[in-house]
């Protein structure tokens, strides 16, 4: 650790980079583009689950000589999106179609209203095979429909002597928890432009978080060379992982239709196709079973962690592997063992969503806290502080805790700026006696690792570049995307603090792999705290160019800076610096074991809930939420704020109100009318405490933040909504409707069905 | 097969304070016509189906979602959109606190959500808070949790925006 650097422009509320087009309507997102001649594209999707394709006819009433077609036999090159594994989702379903809404045909026509008939007339005969939709469906085995075994990817993590430890244990505590689907439902839909031509090859621009995904998906797809393939990303609205690897599968429909139709097409999904086609969050199923002493502390931890991963692999194995390590929370367990599977469904691919895995386990391990408390009989308070980890400490993975950690200060402050104490001796002395709402509070603690897992960003290895021109004006050269975050803003602050200028000073460079390097995508957590670190050195490394030549010296003023680059300019041409990612020295991971440094750095957090339950209605609302989170340093505290408050604002609705309705496979509530999520009306009073703790992989101290708040919402509600109405639920979405079907059971005795359960991994 | 052959008509009203025209198909959305027709695509379709608010515009001064407007019903009528708050290239006060305040993120709900706030404080110059939940309720926002966006509207009630307010609560050094 070191001491937080004072700053000029870091920690400043800076202003939005791009906000001035934002506020104004003149920001250009992808279906505001128009080209000359441009067409429009759309898909023809499977209908059924699992199946083999016998027949593709185009019906009658059409014209279909107006009409571009596409199949998989017009793909130049493989007929795949390779990402983690090899030959997995098609880019075009050819001979067998693995879950319905997978792509078969493309159609384009100039006038986008004929699309929709188009649509519709084509005819897909299909000869049905056995399709399996859940966890349990797929584990059984019975129809094999991955592999094997149906297992996508399997880790297993080991740290002690799990076995022996039972038999010390004053209580065994057994649970399983269960987490739904949710949609991503960033606001602006899927959408791609792309253009042909044989001089430049093919042109892509859309609404994506990772152009060198995309670029690197179609190279393979149209057996082309780097420089033909050019992919520039569009203003994006909203993204939360939901634009990580799909918007490559729409890259290459759009371009081979271009391709064949010799004119761009624009290929923009409604809000149902969006819905029902493209990724959602993993469902889970988690299984606790830990042994703790009379006192509350962990002796052992049995960790079983199920994910539905879909048709295809796509992101899966890393998402699982977020959620293993994250499976054990903030604690220390000096003996646990997580078994953990991506489980093939006949389901669309499974894939991004903020938290990556994470929301899941740690929606398991936080319920299940509150079961060892109540199992021990002391506070969910006090069974955390216990057992939170500590300065030296291991976790799962066997990573020492290096940096200072204050997750008891954390607690103290959480519960102090909701009043917890008094709130909760309050709620209990009504609840006793009012019959209609019961209020209650609830707490979750958690961390999230900021970048790539393990040996990720050793792979990713991450290029920046940064250019100054001769009045000194600089050009940030990332990959890394902006789609609301604040990464403009952040980066901007960045070069800006570094060479002592203002953030006016500063623009950052379109992302278009013509013009960028590839500083990796913009997933993980890992913008700030890896390229916002890159971009640094990249400053300094420009002002040590300038030093070379002995235009500037150590210290020194921004009109002297800018007359450097003038200078330089003059005499020796094009000035530009870059900075490629250094591994730590002192980070170690095992691949193959599953053991050591899994993150860089950790944020931290303590979050607290106040809900209240009608008893009439069996609706659960949750009126305050209180965020104490520990994230490095805060670079931009008004965009940071924002991130933790919208992180909670989906948290709530992962809890409460987002529930995706299958049927046979397929989204069938796949529309914003029956998908709900909340509005200004339904979120809680939010309020965000930061504690800083600089560390030493980020930029001026920071860690990465942007998926935390996501964590830890869901859990921190259903443990409020247990003190409040006295029933442990253990499965969200929540909804009225699941509430009153507890609630009209009999009264359950507490814990009973946990305490010394048989339930849980064996 | 040819489309069957559409009638147009012409439809005139007054754009953000400009006489505009379009000779478009009656029933045709409100939406396209100023996207299509009009260029302006500060207008955002969210869900075309009237749940999401980012296609909302002012119809003669009523918030309404273009989506589910045909481009007949304006007729006539005077539209304000996204473009047409700012005056002369300053931009207006609630521009202004959602810039300053965080109050757009990703940028695709804040057309429509600046519209609902200006829309909301025309007919109430002093809402409170469960007003202004109320007022932006029709718009759906997924970045920012709306708390920034409620403290703009806020904000745009009273002049001038203290530096001051732009942090969020204080901040522990350690």
């Amino acid at each position: 650790m070191r001491d937080a650097t004072p700053t000029r422009i870091v920690g400043t509320p800076a202003l939005r980079k791009e906000g001035f087009g934002k506020v104004t309507g003149g920001a250009r997102y992808i279906d505001d583009i128009v080209l000359l001649g441009m067409w429009h594209g759309a898909t023809v999707r499977s209908s059924i689950a699992r199946g083999a394709i016998k027949d593709i006819r185009f019906g009658a009433g059409i014209n279909w000589d107006e009409f571009v077609i596409v199949t998989a036999k017009d793909i130049p090159g493989a007929n795949c999106i390779p990402l983690i594994v090899d030959n997995d989702q098609p880019v075009l379903a050819d001979a067998r179609v693995n879950h319905p809404e997978e792509p078969v045909v493309l159609l384009a026509h100039p006038d986008k209203a004929r699309l929709h008939e188009a649509v519709e007339a084509v005819e897909i005969d299909y000869d049905p095979l056995p399709a399996v939709f859940t966890i349990e469906e797929s584990e059984r085995q019975q129809t094999i429909v991955w592999g094997e075994d149906n297992v996508i990817k399997r880790f297993l993590v080991e740290k002690g002597d799990v076995d022996s430890a039972w038999q010390h244990a004053a209580h065994i505590v057994s649970g399983e928890y269960r987490t739904g689907a949710q949609e991503q439902l960033y606001i602006e839909n899927n959408g791609v432009i792309a253009e042909w031509s044989d001089a430049d090859g093919l042109i892509i621009r859309g609404s994506m978080q990772c152009p060198y995904y995309v670029h690197k998906a179609l190279l393979r797809v149209f057996d082309l060379p780097a420089e033909k393939v050019r992919v520039i990303q569009a203003e994006t609205g909203g993204a939360f992982g939901g634009k990580e690897d799909y918007p490559s599968l729409i890259a290459a429909h759009a371009g081979l239709l271009a391709l064949k139709a010799g004119r761009p097409v624009k290929i923009i999904y409604d809000r149902e196709e969006d819905l029902a086609a493209t990724t959602k969050r993993h469902p889970s199923r988690t299984r606790y079973r830990t042994a703790v002493d009379k006192d509350g502390h962990l002796l052992a931890m049995d960790i079983q962690v199920d994910l539905d991963g879909g048709a295809y692999a796509t992101v899966s194995p890393t998402v699982l592997s977020r959620a293993t390590i994250h499976s054990a929370g903030p604690y220390l367990c000096e003996n646990i063992r997580v078994r953990s599977h991506a489980w093939a469904t006949n389901v669309p691919p499974h894939g991004a969503f903020r938290g990556f895995g994470s929301p899941q386990t740690i929606f398991g391990i936080e319920r299940h806290m509150d079961q060892i408390a109540k199992a021990v009989g002391i506070s969910p308070e006090e069974v955390r502080r216990r057992n939170f980890l500590a300065q030296g400490n291991a976790t799962a993975t066997g990573q020492l805790i290096r940096d200072p950690i204050d997750l008891r200060g954390m607690m103290d402050r959480a519960l102090k700026v909701s009043d917890y104490h008094a709130k909760r001796a309050r709620f209990a002395r009504e609840n006793a006696t009012s019959s209609a709402i019961k209020h209650g509070m609830g707490i979750a603690s958690f961390m999230h690792g900021a970048g790539f897992t393990g040996s990720g960003e050793r792979y990713l290895n991450s290029l920046v570049g940064l250019e100054a021109d001769a009045s000194g004006h600089l050009t940030v050269l990332v990959s890394s995307t902006e789609f609301g975050q604040g990464t403009n803003t952040m980066l901007s602050q960045v070069v800006a603090e570094a060479l002592g200028l203002s953030c006016e000073d500063v623009s950052i460079a379109q992302p278009d792999t013509n013009r960028v390097p590839n500083s990796g995508p913009t997933v993980a957590s890992r913008t700030t705290m890896i390229v916002g670190r890159l971009v640094h050195d990249a400053a300094l490394a420009l002002a040590g160019i300038l030093r070379e030549k002995n235009l500037l010296s150590e210290e020194f003023s921004a009109d002297e800076f800018r007359a450097a680059c003038a200078a330089y300019t003059a005499q020796f041409g094009a000035l530009r610096s870059e900075a490629r990612y250094q591994p730590p020295k002192d980070i170690f991971w095992d691949d193959a074991k599953y053991q050591g440094d899994a993150y860089p750095a950790f944020a931290w957090a303590v979050y607290v809930a106040e809900v209240a339950v009608d008893t009439r209605t069996y609706a659960a609302e949750v009126v305050n939420f209180y965020t104490v989170q520990e994230v490095g340093r805060v670079m931009n505290p008004v965009l940071a704020a924002g991130q933790i408050e919208g992180g909670v604002a989906q948290g709530v609705g992962y809890a409460l109100y987002e529930k995706v309705v299958w049927k046979d496979g397929r989204m069938s509530n796949n529309q914003m009318t029956n998908y709900i999520i909340p509005t200004a009306a339904d979120v809680p009073n939010i309020e965000v405490y930061f504690e800083e703790m600089p560390c030493e992989h980020g930029p001026y101290g920071a860690k990465g933040l942007g998926e935390l708040p996501h964590d830890g919402p869901a859990p921190a509600i259903l443990n409020a909504i247990q003190d409040a109405a006295g029933i442990s639920f253990t499965s969200i979405p929540l909804l009225p409707e699941d509430i009153f079907l507890r609630m009209a059971e009999a009264p359950e005795p507490e814990c009973l069905e946990i305490v010394g359960s048989a339930k849980g991994p064996q | 097969m040819s489309a069957a052959k559409i009638q147009l008509s012409e439809i005139r009203f007054k754009v953000n304070g400009v006489e505009r025209s379009a000779t478009v198909p009656p029933m045709k959305r409100l939406l396209d016509v100023l996207r299509e027709d009009l260029a302006l695509t500060g207008v955002k379709e969210g869900c075309g189906e009237g749940e999401c608010g980012s296609c909302s515009v002012l119809l003669d001064g009523v918030l309404v979602n273009s989506c589910l407007v045909p481009a007949l019903q304006a007729s006539g009528c005077e539209v304000l959109t996204v473009e047409g708050l700012a005056t002369n290239g300053a931009l207006a006060h609630i521009q202004r606190t959602f810039l300053e305040l965080g109050g757009t993120q990703c940028g695709i709900c804040t057309p429509g959500m600046m519209l609902a706030a200006e829309s909301l404080l025309r007919k109430n110059p002093h809402p409170d808070l469960d007003a202004i939940r109320e007022g932006l309720a029709g718009n759906l926002c997924r970045c920012t949790g709306y708390m920034r966006i409620i403290d703009a509207v806020k904000h745009a009630i009273e002049e001038p925006i203290l530096t001051a307010d732009l942090a969020p609560e204080e901040t522990v050094h350690k």
